[in-house]
Order: C-alpha cells, then structure tokens, then sequence
C-alpha cells in the first residue's frame, strides 16, 4: 500500500511524498476496488457499511446529522434516516450512558465524541459502567455493541482543549478496549472490527490526517483484527513503537535515522489495550532496544505500561533503557505546540543515544 | 427545520420584563416596583400555554414595520445621555474588535479556534456594564467581548490572540481563556458548562466574604454573572449549578446567550423545552426572558437581578434572545442557517437600534456617534500594532505555572532542578 501524505499546512510548508510499504497482517479485501481517500472519507465508508450490515446500528452525537464538524458522518442521516442518525444534545456524561443502555440492549451504538478532550464527562459512565457491565452482571448483560469514536491529538493550532490524547485514562481501564489507526486504510478496517467486536471500544481518530492522510481504500466491506501489532518497517538495531498521527513522525525519523547507517523496525501497536505484546517482545528479542513515541505526556502515559511489559520479558537482551519520546509534562500549549511535540529531531536524537548505549 | 418564524406573539402575562415599554400604568409594572417583583414571576409563570414551534417571542424593539426602539413609546429617554453614549461605545467596541480579529485571523496573524460574538454585544454591553470592578464575570469560549466590556484593555486581549507575552494570559489561553484578576474575568472556557460552576464558586466565595468573614461593602455582595449558550443549557453541570446556586442562595446570575445553535445543532431540535427561560422557576429562582438584541431592555432586566443578588435574594436565570451574525467559529462555513433567519436578525443589530434610539430622543448627534465610532477604530488599530510589535513568549515560560512551584518538575538525571535545565524545554527541536 502506498500512503502519499501531503502537507499543506495554512503557513504553506512544502508539499512532501513518500511511501511505506506494509508487510505483515494485511486482510485482503475481496474485492479489486480501491480508491484513493482521506482518513474521513474512509471513515465515513466504514460508518455507511457498518449502518447498512446491521439494522440495530445507531450513529449519534453532536452535531452528526449534517455531517459532523470533521465529515465523517456524511451522508448517514440522508441514508438510513435520523431515527438512526442522530443529534444529540450537548452532554457527553448522557451521551456516553445513554449509549451503554442501547448496548446493554443489544444494538449497536457509535456514539461520536466531538473532541477526544470532551470525553473526561463521558470517562465516569465509560469507566464504570460501560467497562464493568459484563463483569458484575456475571453475563447476563454486556454493552458489547458499544463503540465511541472521537478525535483526538494535536492538529496545530487547537490549543489545550482541541489536542488532548486521552488514550492512556482508558487503557488504565480492564474491560475497555483502545484502538488507534494510523492511516484510512486500517482506520476503515479497524473501525468495523471495533464495532463489530463484542467488548466495548474506544476508537481514536487522529484530527490531524482526517484531510492529510491519502491511501488507497477497498471499497468492499472488511475488517483488520484487534490486538494485533502490524510490523511497518523491519530493521535490526532498534524497535520503534507508536500509534495513530505519531506514526508518520517516527517513519520520517526512520528514514533519518536509515542515513546515518542505523536500521530501524517500526511496529504500529494499533490496539493498545489489549495489546500485543508478542509482537513487540519478539521485535525487541531481534533488536535489542526499545523507544516508544506517543503525543500525550510522557508521565504515566501508554510509554510507561510497554516500557515495563517489555523489560519484565526482555530484561537480559536489552542493549540499553528503553526510550521514550513523548510529550512533556505541561497541559497541552497554545503556543508553545512545536516545543511541546514529540518530533522528529528529539526521537532521532533518542535513537542516536539508544542505540550508541 | 428550524421553524423560526417573525411572528409576533402577543406580550403574555408572565414574562412582563421582557418589554420595557410596559410602562406604569400596564399590567407589569410590578416589575418595576415591587422588590419581590422576582418572586411573583416565577411561581406564576408555569401555567400559561403557548404554542410549541413558536418558541421565538419577538420583541417590539425592531419589528418589520416600526423604526423605533419600544422604549420611545414615552418621550423620555430610558437613560441618561452618559449612559447611552457609553453603552454605545462599548457595544461599537465590541464589534470593531471582532471584525478585526477576523482580518486578523484571515492574515494568519491569529491562530487556533476562534469564536466571535457579532450581534450579540446587547448582552454584554448590557449586563457588564453594571457591574463594579470586584463583581465577577465568567465567560464562554465567545469571551474577547465579555473581557473587553469588563474593562480588559483591547491592547491586552489582541495580544493574547496573537499569542504574545503581553497578553492577558501571557499568551497562554489564546481565544477562548481570557482572564484578568485585575478585572475579575474568570476566564474563557472552551469546554461548554465548565464555566457555570466555576462561577457559583465565586459567588459563594462573595456570599462568605460578606456574611461571615464580615467584608460587607455598602452596596451589598459582590455579583457573579454567568454567561453560556442555549446549547449549554441542556448539560448536567448547568442544572447541578441551578440547584446549588438557589439552595444556598448565592449571588449569581445565570445569563443565557440563546443564539438557537450550538455549532449545527438549532436549539429547537435540541431542546424538549426550548423555553430556556423556564428553568428557573423549576429550581425555585426566577426565569426571565428579555429580547437579546435591544440593549435597553436587557440593562433593565439586569439592573434588577443584579440588584437582587446584591440584596443577598439569590440567583437569577436570564434568557437572552440574541443571534450571533457570524458562524461559530471562523472555520465553520455556516451553511445551516437559513438566510431569512440571518436577515431577521440582521435588521435588529443591536448598535443600530441604540443608535436611532439615541438620535430620535437627541441624546446625542450622528457627529458624535461618528466620532466614537472614530476613536474606537483608532482603539483597535492601536491593540493590533501593540500586539504586532510585542515580543512571543520565551521558551522558559513553557514549564512555569504547571505547578506553584516551578520546581515541582522535580529533579533530572544530572541532579538539577527540571526547570532549569535548558534541555528540558529545548530537546533538540527544530521550530
């Protein structure tokens, strides 16, 4: 697969191509058609199948029905009609619970959270509803049919509540499932998977390549498997880690790094919770090092649960600490966005120190 | 959808203080008079029936027909010339101001989301200006207008927007978090709701200064205003804050800006009850609905809950039919509404209508309003050269006010304070 990422940013910062191919864990599509789309468009492909293959689906949140404030529920109300597409009022601790009680029931609910920063009045139903359900009903009932989508990361210019990534509050969470895609090809897969995963998910979408990020996309309805790692890039002195937008920073330090003669292996973790550590852990057996990238502040972030997993099994054939190039300590800045970044110098020069232990 | 019509609706007997030209002598004028005007309102107000879709009560300020604001059904004035030139200035600073964020921000001088509040200077010319120094004011992420009236110097908010380190905030909040504590703006929320208990925190803060810690000012206790959007008004923080605000009787009004969208969302379809206004009464405070876009009226409503909050009464719940003339943002491209919605509105701007009503009863001549008009367009070209030549914040600032202590980084790997350490801010990034 070919991505072509092409920014264009509003101050015009150069128009730049390249390609990754990907090697392992691809599902093929049953059919040859594919057109090239962003990651919203993809969005919205796997929103109007997962609507049309089940008649219990529902699609609601804010401001969905004309399309949503980033696309990607075009087109669903005119389809399927607004009693399955709908607004709801602005109240996310509602939305969230509400959409546990059609799970609960049964149904599937996409619940769309506008800004993955809004979430935090949903996080108590998520939390202690929606992730305990099957376990204290003794499965009698569970919200399996529950998925919330929402944007989340940096995109620029949003400032502290427009750039969070919450993703580490619900990995914290038994019960709950995190998936994270980087392109719009594993995000229309992964999205079906989630919503057609019996547990409930957490599905976060990276703001900043809904128009950015260009792939070719079946059009054809199929699924990418859950808790599978996917090896972008193999190389043999150090093992990558991330997810979501930051995948493209970590590719560009790559190729960096593929200059100054060390090979990097670049692992997507694409589920974070349940992840997989076997993947990751037979990487790190090849490679010897570890850095895991993520845009959310370092402290206690996702880094810090693989860093661990990973020298728990791993401890003798690590060659150096494992690295992590993440986000500083600080609210998300207004201004002050690029320093807070983890960007593409800071993990080559992680690399460069990783490997050079 | 949104079945918004012009209709006029007969002034029903509840909500009087919606008109100001109900002089004495008409049903309401308990309103005027009577204290307790408040509490009768709000007991009586549930039983009336109304149609449902006409949700839209219109006011007799600007209608199609007539050219004049109600108030000149009587031939005095309803202020003072100094009042009405000084409303006038605030509301034209307003506008100017937002209209120059929008060049500025289609210049690519200013950044990141925002939210501008032409048409709806009525309600913060109306309310703020009331207000004293030591009287609070919590705001949206629709803020720069509510800073401005406050009395946040326009230098201060334009180089927030840029981002500098002059700004109000330091060039921290951006848009949507304008703060001062020299003028008591409690900031500036992006997240919608987030605001209102904030605000009834303050207001108790001002109740137990005043009644136990015995801080008692002569005007009685220090009032905190509100301000969030219709789309608010269905979030479970705004009705926590209702039943907490009246049980402990706090000095707070809730002043709501209903605009009828919330992004693409018509209040209308939203809302079982788009009566916003109702909701006080269902907390046992009352609810008051006043036309949004005459700022004579909402003065009016506000000199009386105000009033009432400094009297120790209790909250207010204040319903402004207003209408923002932009999109949400100045990203959204504001396909959603109708344009004879938009034109409805247009026709009763609120700095026009003040302005005929100032030029009819000669309170002041067109040469006058012309020259404040003048000098506030010099004000704000003098924010935006401040804010252009003020210098972007330094690279340290990025660690400061985390935490009280700076120092609360902890201690790095080569044994010194985080803080200080250059790298920590640098890393190797290239900007």
């Amino acid at each position: 697969m070919a991505m072509a990422l092409r920014k264009i940013g509003k101050d015009g910062i150069s128009i730049w191509r390249r390609g990754f191919s990907s090697t392992s864990g691809l599902e093929s599509s049953s059919s040859r058609d594919a057109t090239p789309v962003n990651l919203f468009t993809a969005i919205n492909q796997a929103l109007h199948i997962a609507l049309d293959s089940d008649p219990r689906s529902y699609v609601f949140g804010e401001d969905v029905s004309f399309g949503g404030v980033f696309r990607c529920t075009t087109g669903l109300a005119e389809r399927f009609g607004r009693q399955r597409v709908f607004n709801t009022p602005l109240c996310e601790q509602g939305i969230a619970g509400f959409a546990i009680g059609l799970a609960a029931l049964g149904n599937r609910a996409i619940a769309e959270i506008q800004f993955a920063d809004y979430i935090f009045p949903a996080f108590d139903q998520l939390v202690n509803e929606a992730a305990k359900f099957r376990y204290r009903s003794g499965n009698e009932f569970n919200c399996g049919g529950l998925t919330i989508r929402s944007p989340y990361g940096a995109v620029g210019h949003g400032g502290h509540y427009h750039s969070q990534s919450p993703e580490a509050f619900f990995c914290h969470v038994p019960g709950l499932k995190v998936v994270i895609p980087r392109s719009p090809y594993q995000a229309k897969g992964l999205l079906l998977a989630s919503i057609r995963d019996p547990n409930p998910v957490v599905f976060f979408e990276p703001k900043w390549l809904y128009r950015l990020a260009v792939e070719e996309v079946p059009d054809a309805d199929y699924m990418l498997p859950l808790s599978q790692a996917e090896v972008i890039r193999e190389g043999k002195d150090i093992t990558l880690v991330g997810w979501g937008a930051q995948l493209s920073i970590l590719e560009q330090a790559c190729e960096d790094a593929e200059k100054e003669g060390i090979s990097c292996e670049l692992i997507d973790l694409r589920t974070l919770i349940p992840w997989d550590k076997e993947t990751v852990e037979a990487s790190v057996s090849k490679t010897g090092r570890l850095l895991v990238s993520h845009e959310a502040p370092v402290t206690g972030g996702f880094g810090a649960e693989i860093s661990a997993s990973i020298i728990e099994r791993c401890f003798l054939r690590l060659e150096a600490p494992v690295a992590r190039v993440c986000g500083l300590d600080t609210p998300f800045p207004l201004v002050y966005e690029p320093f807070y970044m983890p960007t593409k110098n800071k993990i080559l020069d992680a690399i460069k120190l990783t490997v050079n232990y | 959808m949104a079945a918004f019509s012009a209709v006029k609706i007969p002034p029903p007997q509840f909500t009087t203080v919606r008109s100001s030209s109900q002089r004495p002598g008409s049903s309401p004028a308990h309103f005027a008079h009577s204290p307790s005007a408040f509490n009768s309102i709000s007991f009586g107000s549930a039983k009336s029936v109304r149609s449902r879709p006409l949700f839209a009560v219109s006011s007799d300020v600007v209608s199609s027909d007539k050219t004049k604001p109600a108030s000149s059904s009587s031939s005095n004035p309803a202020v003072t010339r100094e009042v009405a030139l000084e409303l006038y200035e605030d509301m034209v600073l307003g506008r100017a101001f937002e209209d120059m964020c929008a060049q500025m921000y289609y210049r690519g001088k200013m950044f990141g989301f925002v939210h501008l509040y032409n048409g709806q200077e009525a309600v913060s010319t109306g309310f703020i200006k009331l207000l004293n120094q030591s009287d609070k004011v919590v705001s949206t992420y629709r803020d720069h207008v509510h800073a401005l009236s406050k009395g946040v110097p326009s230098r201060e908010v334009m180089a927030e927007l840029f981002g500098k380190a002059t700004g109000c905030c330091r060039g921290q909040g951006g848009s949507m978090h304008m703060f001062s504590a020299a003028h008591n703006v409690l900031g500036g929320f992006a997240f919608i709701g987030e605001g209102i208990p904030v605000a009834t925190g303050a207001a108790f803060s001002a109740k137990y200064h005043h009644e136990v810690l015995k801080q008692s000012k002569p005007e009685g206790l220090d009032v905190t205003l509100a301000f969030f959007g219709d789309g608010t008004c269905n979030n479970g923080q705004f009705f926590e804050c209702l039943n907490m605000a009246q049980l402990w009787k706090l000095p707070i009004i809730f002043v709501v800006e209903n605009n009828l969208w919330a992004i693409g969302m018509s209040h209308l379809r939203a809302t079982s009850d788009p009566e916003i206004w109702k909701k006080g009464p269902a907390f046992g405070m009352p609810g008051v609905h006043v036309d949004g876009m005459d700022v004579l009226k909402v003065r009016e409503v506000a000199q009386e809950a105000i009033a009432r909050a400094r009297r120790g009464e209790g909250p207010t719940l204040v319903e402004c039919e207003t209408y923002r003339f932009r999109g949400h943002s100045l990203a959204d491209p504001d396909e959603l509404r109708k344009p004879d919605e938009k034109a409805h509105y247009a026709a009763r701007d609120p700095i026009i209508a003040l302005k005929k009503y100032i030029i009819e009863h000669g309170l002041a001549s067109e040469s006058e309003l012309k020259s404040i008009d003048k000098k506030i367009d010099d004000v704000v070209e003098d924010a935006v050269e401040f804010a252009d030549s003020s210098p972007l914040p330094p690279r340290t600032q990025l660690l400061e006010n985390v935490f009280a202590d700076p120092k609360g980084f902890g201690i790095g790997p080569d044994g010194k304070y985080r803080c200080e350490d250059p790298l920590f801010t640098q890393g190797t990034a290239q900007v």
